[in-house]
């Protein structure tokens, strides 16, 4: 270690070289591994609907199995049907895809969201996509699942799911997230096998087609088609995912897509 | 090549960087739930170090001694990045699991000590088995912290179940609290204690002695 070495020149030197060398190793790895990530990710995304279709197949590469079994149809949310060739067109203009829809993104552009105020949203999402990706099983015409993107604030952090319903539009078949921070443990356990079998065979609407669907602050009533268990220890992340379900399958958002669906053909 | 082999034995048992130095404890807490998610861990944890005391014995001679640390840490960062690149690429599900741990990698005092401690005056060659050795000895210590609390915790090894729970129609009673973080500090005491009485010479001395009571010491 020599005198010179902390001279200012020397030290910036060895400073600047050692940035440039270590940005192109940073970035090279970035870029080059970007691709294999994106489909990761998408991957990860799509066998979170396969399995809150309760179709996920183990060991067999999901991309085929959602290929061959989901139809990927966008929706205008408001409006409560499939997205029309104009407004496919508007999504390309705003610079995202279509066939990879990025919803989550979508919230940020102000042409394909709206902002909510503080009554209208009750899962915090603060601001509305216009279009939404929805995803059906098909069996010919007839619909036989339909796969919901829901969002929404717990405790910490946004959770982002799929809510699954039969072709009756009112009774689940499957709920999962794919994406939180919540604490593991407590709210963590949104992801517990047990905790989202509950889920399924629930209706969502009561006889007069109210959303009835209730995550209880302690335990269901036995046999109550419309109750879910709360998560102990968890009071907050439980009223996030009450809230956030009844936003998305309420008025203000996939309701009238389901009422549609199910009077047929939206 | 008798040196290659002291800088990579010596940190597992004699000189263990977790049991003997205390460093690097906080990940050793967060990640050993799971042994699948410890072994991704010790992996990445082992390459950085090694890799990272490559590179800063590589240019040892040149770095100028009041901006060494900042150095230190931009090698260690970059490393890091690309580790964790790798792993979203390659073992997305682990990397998920891993989340903001892999990052911090970067504080991990193990990889800083060793850079500072040994690259610093050592050749490549021998800094890259030092990482080697220090990375191996924080995996023997994880794995074991790793094997037991998933084993007792959730009755399973590498996701297969082994004990089979009342929970699931079996018969064992799993062990919550070794699924949360405090049961692996109990379970590193117990490594460090077990260590010490076989090595007796990693027994510190006390700081002090407490003198014998005698009459006439206590007087008030």
């Amino acid at each position: 270690m020599s005198a010179n070495n902390d001279s200012i020149q020397k030290t910036l030197l060895v400073a600047i070289l050692l940035c440039l060398v270590c940005s192109v190793i940073v970035a090279g790895a970035a870029v080059s591994l970007r691709g294999k990530q994106n489909e990761n990710k998408a991957n990860d995304k799509r066998s979170a609907v396969l399995q809150a279709a309760n179709l996920y197949e183990e060991g067999k590469p999901v991309a085929d199995q959602f290929k061959s079994k989901i139809t990927a149809r966008i929706v205008n949310v408001a409006e409560g049907r499939f997205a029309t060739d104009a407004e496919l067109q508007e999504i390309r203009q705003a610079g995202f895809t279509v066939e990879n829809f990025d919803q989550k993104k979508s919230s940020k552009a102000p042409e394909l969201s709206r902002a909510l105020a503080g009554s209208e949203d009750p899962a915090s999402i603060k601001r509305l996509e216009k279009y939404a990706t929805v995803y059906m099983v098909q069996d010919g015409d007839n619909i036989e699942k339909v796969v919901l993107p829901v969002h929404g604030y717990g405790l910490w952090s946004t959770l982002y799911g799929f809510i699954a319903l039969e072709g009756d539009m009112n009774t689940i078949v499957g709920f999962g997230f794919y994406s939180h921070a919540e604490t593991p443990g407590l709210g963590g356990e949104v992801d517990n096998p047990k905790w989202k079998s509950q889920w399924i065979g629930k209706e969502i609407y009561d006889d007069e087609g109210n959303v009835a669907i209730t995550v209880m602050k302690a335990q269901a009533e036995q046999g109550n088609p419309h109750q879910v268990d709360g998560l102990s220890g968890a009071t907050l992340t439980s009223r996030g995912v009450h809230n956030l379900v009844r936003f998305w399958v309420g008025d203000q958002a996939f309701g009238s897509l389901l009422t549609k669906l199910k009077s047929q053909g939206a | 090549m008798s040196d290659i082999k002291t800088v990579i034995t010596d940190p597992l048992f004699s000189k263990n960087p977790i049991a003997v130095q205390i460093l690097g404890v906080c990940s050793a807490l967060a990640v050993t739930t799971s042994l699948q998610v410890t072994l991704v861990m010790c992996l990445a944890l082992t390459s950085v170090t090694a890799f990272s005391n490559t590179g800063v014995s590589l240019i040892r001679n040149h770095i100028p001694n009041n901006i060494r640390i900042i150095v230190q840490m931009i090698i260690i960062a970059s490393l890091v990045i690309v580790v964790d690149q790798i792993l979203k690429a390659y073992a997305y599900d682990v990397s998920k699991q891993l989340s903001v741990f892999v990052g911090l990698i970067i504080t991990n005092c193990i990889v800083m000590g060793r850079a500072e401690a040994f690259a610093m005056k050592n050749g490549p060659v021998l800094s890259f088995f030092d990482g080697i050795g220090n990375g191996l000895g924080y995996s023997v210590v994880l794995i074991t912290v790793a094997v037991i609390r998933e084993l007792f915790g959730a009755g399973k090894l590498l996701g297969f179940e082994i004990l089979p729970l009342v929970t699931d129609g079996g018969w064992y009673q799993s062990n919550g609290l070794l699924l949360l973080p405090p049961s692996a500090f109990f379970i590193i005491g117990g490594f460090i204690w077990i260590l010490r009485s076989w090595k007796k010479d990693q027994v510190e001395a006390p700081d002090f002695k407490i003198q014998p009571n005698t009459e006439n010491s206590g007087g008030h």
